[in-house]
């Protein structure tokens, strides 16, 4: 396969930092893969052919990669095999999908971002393979060691996304096939596999991982080598490593797009964690909403087996791990530990108490450890390149590297990994490039519905676990969601409630019965004045009095992590946009003009057509006007629930 | 040795011990809704909650064990606070009509509003709504009133193992239910009301047939006839203020003659009787080679768990009736016949410690003929007491009375059947007397007494050793069947009580389930026992004459017919 | 039916325990496309738990449907990004283009709507997924436009299937 990641390794992202297989480390394997590294080992290896890159991600097939991916296999089996076409996970940056990479012998590989039909990347191809500008220039190149590069083309690390990026987990995201395991192998894949079981106890890996700083990156942010060592020390014969990536966020994608664009770092990183703690199986929770991760992990599972690297006698060690895939069922509250546990073993997704901890008694009562899939992705670099390296970058108590999410009102959306105590204004308006349309930017939020949102006034902040806290924020698993002016704090917050209480088990009292009121809360602001009895008005102030209290009680008395933090997006925004609240509550408007049952809604003369169809389909028969004449809202009768707007063809109906 | 500090002063606990439990030993009161002795904690309520130094959140005592060092208020103001908000969400979210509901003074969420002084509601908004489930004879569920503290689905799964109701949904709309939302007529549910006797509110209650007994009380048309299980007399005072175990049997004849009942009858006559024809069954089957071990038959929530989870084991069933349908045949049959009366005129009522024997009384083995019932309606000891409120009645101001003949005597062997072990210990002392002649010397089996789950004994009875062994708690009769089944235990006889405790807890009784009472309600039934002038039930004189005059001798042609039966393997749905 | 396919799946795995039961109802859903009682009642048996807990625990999981869905089962995505974006308004357009709330299916079997968590597909919000193909950066119009599509094309598979 013509695969081997010249732009990889060019890009620090070789996580051995030995771009060429180490064949000492591997005189214990098996034939084939000893043949596969010896393969690798050839200087003729990735030379040859012109390649041809197809960010196909879940993201990259929506954005219409599928019809891209069409194309050019056809152009490739009419030039019978003189190229290759590459499937590659996602790169990072959703807005430039579908992307479509060439790369020529002897130049480097340039990408061309937005390829929206089979023309245009036929087109490009063919102007690419006979030499040939296209009439568009590439968004971007690779830097190539080998290769000078080409003029008047942006470097890949150059460009505004990715430049202010350190890509350690996603070194291979985009890059290598994600399907061949030699790709991930020869930019130095399996090598902290193959270097811990010949060289370092168990305890020695829980040590480097303890010491290296690093920390869950699911959420809760506990250091991982503590966890792996109380596991470690537990004398149990059956133990569990289990990865979650149950990625349940709304608004968090990271995981799924390591697992589709890199599954060797996290099986790498999964074996070496149940060898840290002596678990002989290992599981891997995924989200059925993720079915081509599923197929990647499945994929190279077989491979990793076939070479030797899981199950019995890893690398002819003694040691042994099973990985088996269990995929979720679509419960956000099994990011709980217990809840988690629960659903492993066949039972409804609630949380128990704690003690006993899942470290000491989990998975059918063996000792298990539960990390995500980023922290678990982290693992083989810290192992190959020692905890220094890893703690070296970062701030004080956080660690090496985040991966976020940026999705909302940003003009470039997508993954960003960047070191610990990056400011986030550099994430917000760097990489994503500020709020399109010109819109003023109001909040990010971050954390999703554990975490909060944060003004404009505190942009500056470093991203670490500390910092984000003392501003009402948590890090969270890494959505990180821009909102403008046009986003309704309240109705944010309302959202998160809703969402919560939807996902709410249901078994402890506080969780249950209090997110159900504080989403009640929320909604009396939200709703129509017109329809509000005196007696809701009371309630709507009366609640908001309660609004506090209840929160706190929430947050002291719930049985798991999702009851303890469900408060939180209604705290920050109450924190930081009091006066949107108070607009809602007292005047009763939105400012941001998103609740749609506070605002007025007018019919434009110029664009109603007369079609009836709003009056027709107006609940409160607020909408008058015969058939082909201009239509009116009587807005004492409107009671603003926005169908108007919906079902008007013509755009007439505006709403202030 | 572990010491703490509860509310500054110094205390002493053991390891693994958990703060709820050294909290209550310090005699200081915790509410809880949702723990259960014994049972693993759930921590769903969080009423439990205290506060612990360095702890960031509330800590749930019921859960948390005890550490060294630890430094815990209990009643602080954020604690209070916090148990108040609870209080107040669940109220939140609960029907208003405490003045027309069942449990109105009898409610753990009543009693805690109350406790916090919530008077005014400061959380308003929607509350869940839900049909009531009336299908099953025995049982009622409301699901509005449901707290989901959960205590009805671990009894029915980790005490009975029959698992007829889960939590079903999720979040804000997660109901306890039965399988497809269907009713618990068509479930496994055994009507066994252990739910009820947990349940904080009345989301689960019993059949209430106090209206029907009424009715026909007052249609002067109709002869009324009750009688009163041997469980009952020691229980009820607990619900006319007496203390636990307070055996008010002549009492409670009184009341109910003031009641208008025409006949009172006491069940612990059919009780001897069962005796007499179940000791036969046992001698003939140990002669005769038929199918051991033999198990009793008298406990309806327990037939229906063989005949839905054990067909196979139906014919080591006893073909007994229950002591409650041996007497509703005999008045019916026998009783009518010689008084006189025609039977559909009759109205038999019986008072019980049990909501299944609803069900068994509307089975259609159990009736005379035809679609007439021997059983017409049954009360449960709760039921009894309320019926004597509603109708003015003061038990504790009456003289007592006795039980009117011929089915008003009964030896104490028929009183013990209220207490799990009752049963084979008045069987073991006739089959003594039918296999040897003589009667023991000393009546009692003290290996059988008491409130464990399981208790065996290997008897010597005239040279021959009988293995029996009692269970009580399906779960316990679970584990046992599997034993035999596998073949580890070589048993002859069992005796199965559904009831944790047998009918002294049975899920009609006055609501409580503390051990201790339980306890002290079994050991009132020992005192009669050791105080009664005829121990036997083949001493019996009004049995004795039973047989003389109408049935000639047990397992006769007449027995068979009007007091065996046989039972089928019942589909249901799970 | 059913059945049929159930004893086929569970035929397989003849010594399952209580943990399969998941892995389970995700197979029989996939290949009925619903949990029916039936189904539901098998497992149990095989699994010797009753048939209460795994109806419990079917319930709980936001996977899995009692009822099938229609030849284009649409899911909504409900995540933050989306929800910046205008899902609210994109459901909304579902609704009354489709004459039926989420969670229902047309009464001519052609739609199905069902409102999903974030299905991570954020960077393209707002984002539906019909039959699992996601369509990215919806609009009120665009939504119409899809769902003539649609139709269309089931018309056109039926009057092929009439010649």
């Amino acid at each position: 396969m013509n695969s081997l990641p010249e732009a990889a390794a060019s890009h620090n992202t070789s996580i051995s930092g030995c771009a060429i297989p180490d064949p000492a480390l591997f005189a214990d394997a098996g034939a084939s893969l000893r043949a596969a590294l010896e393969r690798l080992g050839q200087p003729s290896a990735g030379n040859g052919k012109p390649c041809l890159y197809v960010g196909a991600g879940t993201c990259g097939l929506g954005a219409g990669a599928g019809r891209v991916l069409d194309a050019i296999r056809d152009l490739a089996s009419v030039r019978s095999g003189d190229v290759n076409v590459v499937e590659v996970g996602c790169i990072g940056l959703c807005t430039a999908e579908p992307l479509l990479e060439v790369a020529m012998p002897g130049t480097p590989r340039r990408a061309w971002d937005c390829v929206g039909n089979a023309a245009e990347a036929v087109a490009i191809v063919n102007a690419a393979l006979s030499g040939q500008p296209h009439s568009r220039p590439p968004a971007w190149q690779y830097r190539d060691a080998h290769a000078q590069p080409w003029p008047h083309i942006p470097l890949f690390d150059e460009h505004p996304f990715f430049a202010p990026q350190t890509r350690w987990v996603l070194a291979n995201c985009g890059i290598i096939d994600p399907g061949s395991i030699d790709a991930y192998l020869a930019g130095g894949g399996y090598h902290a596999l193959a270097h811990a079981v010949r060289e370092m106890p168990p305890a020695e890996v829980c040590e480097q991982i303890e010491r290296s700083g690093l920390r869950g990156r699911g959420g809760g942010g506990f250091p991982t080598g503590r966890k792996w060592r109380i596991a470690l020390q537990q004398s149990a014969a059956d133990k569990y490593m289990i990865c979650n990536a149950d990625e349940g966020d709304p608004g968090a994608f990271m995981d799924r797009a390591v697992i589709e664009g890199d599954p060797h770092r996290l099986i790498e990183g999964l074996v070496l964690a149940s060898y840290a703690i002596g678990a002989g199986k290992a599981i891997v929770y995924i989200r059925a909403e993720y079915p081509l991760a599923i197929q990647r992990l499945h994929e190279a599972i077989d491979q990793a087996a076939e070479y030797g690297l899981v199950g019995d006698n890893i690398l002819n060690s003694g040691v042994n791990v099973e990985v088996i895939i269990k995929k979720g069922a679509g419960a956000f509250v099994c990011g709980e530990e217990t809840a988690l546990i629960h659903s492993i073993e066949g039972k409804r997704g609630m949380p128990r108490p704690r003690p006993p901890f899942p470290a000491e008694s989990g998975v059918f009562g063996a000792p298990s450890i539960i990390n995500n899939v980023e922290t678990l992705a982290n693992v083989p670099a810290i192992v190959a390149n020692g905890w220094e390296w890893f703690a070296a970058a970062g701030s004080k108590d956080s660690k090496g590297t985040k991966v976020f999410a940026l999705s909302g009102k940003v003009r470039r959306t997508g993954l960003v990994e960047i070191v610990m105590g990056t400011p986030l204004r550099a994430i917000v308006e760097q990489m994503g490039g500020g709020t399109p349309e010109d819109r003023t930017f109001k909040a990010v939020q971050i954390g999703g519905p554990s975490g909060g949102c944060i003004p404009a006034q505190h942009l500056d902040i470093p991203i670490d676990y500390e910092s984000l806290k003392t501003v009402g924020a948590i890090m969270g698993s890494g959505g990180l969601v821009v909102m403008d002016d046009r986003n309704c704090m309240v109705d944010v917050a309302k959202f998160f409630m809703d969402f919560i209480r939807r996902e709410s088990c249901g078994k402890c009292i506080p969780c249950r019965e209090g997110t159900r009121r504080m989403l009640e809360i929320l909604k009396a602001l939200t709703t129509s004045r017109k329809t509000e009895r005196n007696v809701q008005a009371l309630e709507r102030f009366k609640g908001i009095l309660t609004l506090d209290s209840l929160a706190e009680v929430i947050r002291d008395t719930s049985l798991c992590g999702l009851g303890q933090t469900a408060p939180n997006p209604v705290l920050s925004t109450l924190r930081w946009f009091r006066d949107e609240y108070e607009a809602h509550i007292f005047e009763r408007r939105c400012p941001a003009g998103a609740c749609t049952a506070l605002l007025t809604f007018s019919i434009n003369p110029d664009q109603c057509k007369g079609c009836t169809l709003c009056a027709r389909k107006c609940p409160a028969d607020a909408i008058v006007g015969s058939s082909r004449k201009t239509h009116y809202v009587v807005e004492d009768k409107c009671i603003g629930c926005g169908t108007c707007v919906t079902v008007c063809r013509f755009k007439a109906v505006t709403a202030q | 040795m572990i010491s703490l500090e509860i509310n500054g002063k110094a205390v002493s606990a053991q390891e693994n011990e958990t703060l709820l439990k050294v909290i209550r030993d310090q005699g200081i009161r915790i509410p809880t809704l949702c723990h259960m002795e014994e049972l693993t904690p759930s921590g769903a309520c969080r009423l439990c909650v205290v506060e612990v130094d360095g702890q960031r959140g509330l800590t749930p005592s019921c859960a948390y064990p005890v550490a060294d060092g630890m430094k815990v208020r209990t009643h602080s103001p954020r604690v209070l606070r916090a148990r108040r908000t609870i209080v107040e969400l669940l109220l939140s979210n609960h029907p208003d009509d405490c003045l027309y509901c069942v449990r109105n003074n009898q409610c753990d969420l009543q009693n805690l509003a109350s406790e916090f002084n919530v008077t005014d509601r400061r959380f308003t908004g929607k509350k869940k709504t839900g049909p009531m489930d009336v299908s099953s004879p025995s049982l009622i569920r409301d699901p509005a009133k449901c707290i989901l503290c959960g205590r009805c689905v671990r009894v029915c799964e980790e005490i009975q193992q029959v698992s007829a109701i889960d939590f079903i949904g999720r979040g804000g709309s997660t109901t306890v239910g039965t399988l497809f939302d269907g009713g618990l007529n068509t479930s496994t549910c055994i009507n066994c009301g252990q739910c009820v006797m947990v349940c904080p509110t009345a989301a689960l209650s019993e059949q209430d047939s106090i209206k029907d007994v009424e009715a026909a009380l007052d249609d002067p048309e109709r002869i009324v006839i009750v009688q009163h299980a041997p469980s009952v007399s020691v229980t009820l005072g607990e619900s006319l203020g007496l203390k636990t175990g307070a055996d008010c049997d002549g009492i409670m004849t009184a009341a109910l003659r003031r009641l208008g009942f025409d006949w009172v009858f006491d069940t612990g006559f059919t009780a001897d009787l069962t005796i007499m024809e179940e000791a036969s069954e046992l001698a003939q089957r140990i002669s005769d080679g038929g199918v051991l071990p033999m198990m009793t038959s008298c406990s309806p929530g327990w037939i229906k768990y063989v005949e839905q989870f054990y067909p196979d084991m139906l014919p080591n069933l006893s073909s007994c009736k229950s002591p409650q349908q041996m007497m509703g045949a005999l008045i019916k049959g026998w009783f009518a016949g010689r008084e006189s009366i025609d039977p559909a005129r009759l109205y038999s009522v019986s008072i019980m410690p049990c909501t299944a024997k609803k069900f068994e009384a509307q089975r259609p083995e159990m009736a005379q003929s035809g679609s007439q019932a021997d059983i017409d309606a049954v009360l449960t000891t709760r039921e009894l007491a309320r019926l004597l409120r509603r109708r003015g009645i003061e038990p504790r101001t009456l003289s007592p009375e006795a039980a009117d003949s011929p089915f008003g005597e009964r030896a104490t062997a028929g009183k013990i059947f209220g207490a799990s072990g009752g049963v084979m210990e008045a069987a073991l002392r006739t089959a003594h007397y039918l296999l040897t002649g003589t009667d023991l010397e000393d009546p009692r089996f003290l290996a059988l007494r008491g409130p464990q789950g399981l208790k065996e004994a290997a008897v010597n009875i005239g040279g021959l050793t009988v293995n029996v062994a009692v269970v009580s708690g399906l779960a316990n009769a679970a584990r046992l069947l599997t034993d035999v089944r596998a073949g580890k235990k070589s048993v002859h006889f069992i005796e199965v009580m559904t009831c944790p405790g047998g009918c002294v807890g049975g899920g009609g009784q006055p609501l409580d389930t503390d051990p201790a009472r339980i306890k002290a309600r079994m050991q009132a039934l020992y005192a009669i026992d050791r105080n009664g002038p005829v121990r036997q039930s083949h001493a019996n004189p009004s049995v004795q004459r039973l047989y003389r005059e109408y049935l000639g001798a047990p397992l006769s042609e007449r027995s068979h017919h009007q007091l065996h039966t046989k039972y089928q393997t019942r589909d249901v749905d799970g | 039916m059913a059945l049929n396919t159930v004893s086929d799946v569970l035929d397989r795995v003849p010594h399952a325990k209580r943990d399969a039961l998941i892995p389970l109802l995700q197979e029989i859903q996939e290949r009925d496309g619903f949990l029916s009682q039936s189904a539901m009642k098998a497992l149990a048996a095989r699994l010797g738990l009753p048939a209460v807990k795994v109806y419990g625990v079917a319930t709980f999981y936001n996977q899995f449907r009692f009822h099938s869905v229609g030849r284009n089962h649409i899911q909504v995505c409900r995540g933050t990004a989306c929800h910046v974006k205008g899902s609210a308004a994109v459901l909304e357009a579902l609704q009354f283009e489709l004459g039926i709330e989420a969670g229902a299916t047309t009464r001519d079997g052609l739609f199905s709507l069902e409102v999903v968590s974030c299905i991570g597909a954020c960077g393209l919000a707002p984002v539906i997924s019909i039959n699992g193909e996601f369509h990215a950066a919806l609009t009120p119009e665009k939504v119409r436009a899809l769902l003539n599509d649609l139709r269309k094309a089931a018309k056109g598979a039926h009057d092929e299937q009439l010649a």
